[in-house]
């Protein structure tokens, strides 16, 4: 029996040998490398003038994930509460938008928020502009818009995981609660958000990764002047400041990061089973 | 049996048009061990969830000691429940979980421990208080919900078919424990079962509902001993279940034999329904008996054989310690004492012959009879 389920991990292991452990190693080796071939520690010295960008993206992040907690955990528990057809209703239009490429949404952004997008059109034709005294008000190409751009495109992987811890819990435990003397809001406490921690580290973790390395929102929509670490990334690689060794330092570093914090995460909803780590 | 604390007064309950409960009324006193007993969809869930605060009848009045409780929610009630599958906190250990309605209440730390503990030790898991609930066995789940309930010193236990998970010995031993627990604290359990041996053996009175309505209330005695109509004949124990005519007081009327019974007080030549428990049957030899038979089949049970014996076509189950071979000749004696009559009712002519399997096995091999449809019946 072992050795059959032996055989038919093969496929993955050899697939994951050569897709995450290769490129995590090549990675490591480049962090340490000079253009020469030789070691050095100079690409992570060199990354303290980088230090803006990190505490920027990971600022950005850390917001947008706090956003989509709060925005997500409401919509997530009142949509297990409704019943079944409003459920795939509610989870159709959740889902809709991701049909659609990741780019296009973004670029959808751009055009209701640009200086001569909509919503500045709007604000015109309503005379606001004139008002204030200005030809436009500065949406795009400011935090808030990179931010806008992260909770819209990753508010779902919240809302998700809630939901479907929320809409499977056993009804008969808030009866339970119920019974024992607690009212609505001690049902919940007790609990239905007890209950619900492993699925909003999991949903904390979809959103906090992506968004802490993106670069593609913080391109279109915080125009180049909002750079984060996803940026800084891909220009060592692909943009004109190419240098692929500095590229993978700052690469492994903010991995780094990003694992301390996912492991502090999950020991804080120790105890909780099924905790997902990515 | 001290003072009415109880009482469902004239209760429907409709879903979608479709009746649950149909105008019940019952009332239960303080300190009393009530049960009540039926199949899966009779109500008996239903009831339970009306006492607890779950469910609202649709007409008819809730009284909580004097008080009309209709709209009382749930966490106001002096009343807890054990749930049919515990419904104990995953998050909780047994400690925090026994603890949790005392901790709602806001008691003390130094109340919540002693109070915690002690309760632990009534239903025997000491040593068990930082266990998580996986770790227990269900025998042990079922008594962390029974001391969760209890810690609460509520006036009321309702226990939702509390033992149905448990498995034969472990039941036994938690029918004592309960009636033990019942005694000890001094309060009101409200028990629904499906199992009428459970219901017999521990409670004071015992509710027999079938469709929705209270088919007799009595104790485990009465019930068994005074059925008042086939259903119940027939849900309590065995019985073999006849038509009889009333001949006068004291002579009914059965297979054109008179035979000596102590009912009285009907009509004569009222048709009736005679019931004959099968341990009340005397088998002697075929030239002596009242009636003459032959044996169909015979299955050794350990006390007793069960023996189907035909009699003109009906067949009877009758329970004795003699064993007679298939095939044979005999006769029956039954004392006045064994027989007991019951007036017509609308479940007459359903049950009480052996020459077929019961409705519950036919279901079985139905595949048109969703076995989840009954029991969700009961849910709100």
């Amino acid at each position: 029996m072992k050795s059959k389920l032996n055989r038919f991990a093969i496929p993955y292991v050899v697939w994951m040998a050569l897709f995450v452990v290769t490129p995590i190693l090549l990675m490591v080796i480049y962090a340490f490398s000079s253009v020469d071939g030789g070691f050095t520690l100079d690409n992570f010295t060199s990354m303290g003038e980088y230090l803006p960008v990190f505490t920027r993206s990971f600022k950005l992040a850390i917001i947008a994930t706090l956003i989509c907690l709060l925005m997500g955990y409401p919509m997530a528990y009142f949509m297990a509460k409704e019943g079944p057809r409003f459920q795939r209703v509610a989870m159709a239009l959740i889902m809709l938008p991701m049909w659609m490429n990741f780019l296009l949404r973004t670029y959808a952004w751009m055009s209701i928020l640009e200086n001569n997008g909509l919503i500045n059109q709007l604000l015109g034709a309503l005379g606001i502009l004139d008002a204030l005294g200005t030809d436009h008000v500065q949406l795009i190409r400011t935090q808030a818009a990179v931010v806008l751009g992260m909770v819209y495109n990753y508010l779902p992987f919240m809302i998700l995981p809630i939901y479907s811890v929320i809409v499977k819990l056993d009804h008969s435990l808030l009866e339970a609660a119920r019974d024992l003397g607690a009212n609505s809001l001690n049902v919940f406490r007790k609990v239905i958000f007890p209950l619900s921690i492993p699925a909003i580290i999991s949903g904390v973790t979809m959103v906090f990764v992506p968004s802490v390395s993106t670069f593609a929102i913080s391109r279109l929509l915080g125009g180049g002047e909002e750079l984060m670490l996803g940026d800084l990334i891909e220009q060592q690689f692909l943009g004109g400041a190419y240098d692929p060794y500095l590229g993978a330092a700052i690469s492994m570093v903010m991995m780094v990061i990003v694992v301390v914090c996912m492991v502090l995460m999950n020991h804080f909803g120790e105890g909780e089973e099924q905790a997902v780590m990515l | 049996m001290s003072k009415e604390l109880i009482r469902l007064s004239d209760c429907v309950v409709k879903f979608d048009d479709e009746i649950i409960l149909d105008h019940l009324n019952l009332y239960i006193n303080d300190k009393e061990f009530l049960t009540l007993l039926g199949p899966s969809g009779c109500g008996k869930t239903t009831t339970l969830r009306i006492i607890g605060g779950f469910l609202s009848p649709t007409s008819g009045d809730v009284f909580f000691d004097g008080q009309r409780c209709n709209d009382v929610p749930p966490h106001k009630r002096q009343v807890n429940t054990v749930f049919q599958k515990y419904a104990l906190f995953p998050h909780l250990n047994v400690f925090e979980n026994v603890a949790f309605g005392l901790r709602i209440a806001k008691r003390p730390e130094g109340e919540i421990h002693d109070r915690v503990m002690e309760m632990l030790e009534v239903v025997n898991l000491k040593g068990f208080e930082k266990r998580p609930i996986s770790a227990l066995s269900g025998g042990q789940q079922q008594r962390v919900a029974i001391a969760r309930a209890l810690v609460n010193r509520p006036k009321v236990l309702l226990l939702d078919e509390p033992l149905g998970a448990l498995d034969m010995r472990l039941r036994k031993d938690m029918q004592n424990e309960l009636k033990r627990i019942q005694q000890e604290m001094e309060i009101t359990f409200i028990y629904v079962t499906h199992d009428q041996e459970e219901a017999l053996a521990m409670s004071d009175t015992v509710v027999v509902m079938d469709g929705g309505r209270i088919q007799q209330i009595g104790s485990p005695e009465d019930i068994y001993n005074e059925p008042k109509n086939a259903f119940v004949a027939d849900f309590i124990g065995e019985s073999n279940i006849i038509d009889g005519i009333m001949r006068s007081d004291g002579v009914v009327e059965i297979f054109n034999r008179c035979f000596k019974c102590l009912d009285g007080g009907f009509d004569k030549d009222e048709p009736l329904d005679v019931v004959i428990r099968p341990e009340d049957v005397d088998i002697v030899p075929e030239s002596e008996g009242q009636l003459k038979g032959t044996v169909t089949q015979v299955t050794f049970k350990g006390v007793h054989y069960d023996t189907i014996v035909d009699f003109y076509g009906f067949k009877w189950l009758i329970q004795t310690t003699d064993f007679c071979p298939v095939d044979s000749h005999i006769g029956i004696k039954i004392d006045p004492d064994g027989i007991h009559v019951m007036k017509k009712s609308a479940y007459s002519g359903m049950f009480g012959d052996y020459s077929s399997y019961s409705e519950e096995y036919e279901e079985i091999g139905d595949a048109s009879i969703d076995p989840e449809e009954e029991g969700s019946g009961d849910e709100e």
